[in-house]
């Protein structure tokens, strides 16, 4: 099942104009307030109609505007995850998680219905009214009512940007949930680049109304030139497995033969994740640097380096495990003669885990 | 005995009773649809509309009696029409009826206008995507949400019949046992001398029923806000 979309709209001196092919999985649209990415949802979800737009999923289509073509909200069957829940204030949760059904006349799927439930873990709250519950168990009972109506979509507008660390941390881990094992396509809004490593299988990069760059989220991530958030938010993504537990309390990863070690990660030897390294927390050094804390450091070459301001350059390092992003100065890409092609070492101070795979 | 009621003023309040129930009920769904036409829609002519329904709000009730005598009485373009269906207006109490209601409107109009502006959107928004109709979405979501306010219009507008004089006794006279609501049979009763006791007693009706009317709306406009939000 595939999203295609094409939107062209304007609108106080803002013109969007983007197009884009959102694949199976999950697609982030990734890119500051203001470029355009709710507007873009919210097109999709027939909640706005723009100037000219051609949205489809696979043969159906929800807009031609060529044809005259506009199929109403609420015969498009999404599943739409607000920032601020939404849920219905009158109703238990448990009404509002039949809502979608109960508004398209059809019969429970009880089974559906059971595993939803259980998997959001929101069991104990279905005579509870949305008022009295905390916003990390409003946000779980909007997913659920969004999954309860069956869609043949999900679209989620930064449905974590209103709770704190903790309430994210609790929140997101349903969302590769719901990527892994529904196999529903998903929407996803975004400005952050840590749920963008974490959860994207697509980034569509936006930027003023554009489509700044789209592509598999590793490349688009490892790319310098996708800079929607700024510079201080760019960072490579890499694929790695736990290779050991040592017994000094670090874990250690293997990046396609590169290791790199962290903290203890709770999690067992073979397992599969993603670690981000953002780019301020990497330096380049030409020769193996000894005598430094730092334990991360791999070899690799120079691949690219971009200006990213007056002063400062993004330098892309390739290692084995693929594309390292350091920022550095320019001064110091002059001083060390960093051209492409010249081999260096990455020392990493950084490595966040961004997911399990 | 003051509270000891002859036929004639049982017969008054009964009138006023039975005449502020239709006219309450008939425009409750006209008062709801217009509420929502001015809360929700951009029309043409939206402002004509709101001047329409305000009018007898802000017209001398006089005014507005001898308007409908005009159109409504027997001669008039639409109370001969309707006369052609059985339905009589002038000097009947369905005319008192039909007055009330047109007075009550507009309070009806700006009670329920605002509980449906104060629904936020964005949750009917929500209801959309969950693959709710907009007649589904109104039935759902938008009118219990703003069931406080339609009881607070109702009963303010039930109230504001009960007390209706000016249009009513222009348009329909103060015919006893057929148009003489309880204010009017007041004021009859106080251009005779010798009656200030039955004009005081009708007097503490009004007031009791006034003070019922406000007192059981505040009740069911609590317990409805209970009832959806859990508090």
């Amino acid at each position: 099942m595939s999203l295609s979309i094409s939107i062209q709209h304007s609108f106080d001196g803002f013109a969007l104009d983007v197009s884009f092919e959102a694949p199976k999985g999950l697609t982030v649209l990734y890119g500051r307030s203001g470029s355009g990415k709710s507007t873009i949802i919210n097109a999709v979800a027939g909640l706005m109609r723009p100037d000219n737009a051609k949205i489809s999923i696979d043969e159906q289509v929800l807009q031609d505007s060529g044809a005259g073509i506009f199929m109403p909200a609420y015969k498009r069957k999404l599943g739409y995850i607000f920032q601020d829940s939404r849920l219905f204030p009158h109703l238990t949760v448990a009404r509002n998680l039949e809502y979608g059904e109960r508004a398209a006349k059809r019969s429970m799927d009880k089974a559906q219905r059971e595993r939803v439930i259980e998997m959001l873990g929101i069991g104990n709250l279905l005579d509870r009214r949305p008022l009295g519950l905390s916003g990390g168990e409003k946000q779980r009972v909007a997913i659920g009512r969004a999954l309860l109506a069956d869609p043949q979509l999900i679209l989620a507008d930064e449905p974590l940007a209103s709770l704190d660390a903790a309430r994210k941390a609790e929140i997101l881990p349903y969302f590769e949930r719901i990527r892994d094992e529904t196999g529903i396509p998903i929407i996803y809004v975004s400005h952050s680049a840590n749920e963008v490593a974490r959860l994207a299988t697509t980034v569509v990069a936006l930027e003023a109304g554009k489509v700044l760059r789209k592509g598999p989220a590793l490349d688009v991530l490892a790319d310098p030139t996708t800079m929607p958030m700024g510079v201080g938010q760019v960072g490579a993504v890499l694929n790695v497995r736990i290779r050991a537990h040592h017994q000094d309390g670090l874990t250690e990863l293997d990046a396609s033969g590169d290791s790199y070690f962290l903290p203890h990660v709770t999690a067992n030897i073979g397992t599969n994740l993603r670690v981000r390294l953002p780019a301020s927390d990497v330096m380049l050094a030409t020769t193996r640097p000894s005598g430094l804390s730092a334990l991360n450091i791999v070899a690799g070459r120079v691949e690219a380096v971009q200006h990213t301001g007056a002063s400062s350059a993004i330098v892309t390092v390739s290692t084995r495990a693929g594309a390292v992003l350091a920022r550095v100065t320019r001064r110091s890409v002059a001083a060390m003669a960093l051209d492409v092609g010249v081999p260096c070492f990455a020392i990493v101070k950084t490595v966040a885990i961004a997911s399990d795979t | 005995m003051l509270l000891d009621f002859s036929p004639a003023e049982w017969q008054a309040i009964a009138l006023s009773i039975k005449v502020s129930f239709v006219a309450t009920l008939f425009s409750l769904p006209l008062a709801l649809t217009a509420a929502y036409a001015l809360a929700r829609w951009d029309f043409f002519g939206k402002q004509f509309l709101n001047g329409l329904v305000h009018l007898p709000l802000v017209l001398p009730p006089v005014v507005t009696g001898y308007v409908l005598l005009v159109v409504f009485g027997t001669r008039g373009p639409v109370g001969a029409f309707l006369q052609d269906w059985g339905l009589v207006f002038a000097f009947r109490w369905t005319g008192a009826a039909l007055a009330a209601a047109i007075m009550a409107f507009p309070l009806m109009v700006r009670a329920i206008r605002l509980s449906l502006e104060a629904v936020d959107p964005k949750l009917e928004q929500a209801g959309a995507t969950l693959g709710a109709s907009p007649v589904w979405i109104f039935l759902t979501i938008t009118l219990p949400l703003s069931v406080p306010g339609i009881l607070a219009g109702t009963v303010l507008g039930f109230a504001k019949s009960l007390g209706e004089f000016g249009a009513t006794i222009t348009f329909v006279s103060a015919i006893p046992g057929q148009t003489q609501t309880v204010p009017s049979a007041i004021y009859a009763l106080l251009q005779v001398p010798g009656q200030e006791d039955a004009a005081l007693r009708l007097v503490l009706v009004s007031v009791v029923l006034a003070m019922g009317a406000l007192l059981l709306s505040e009740v069911l406009a609590r317990r409805t806000m209970k009832r959806m939000t859990g508090v």
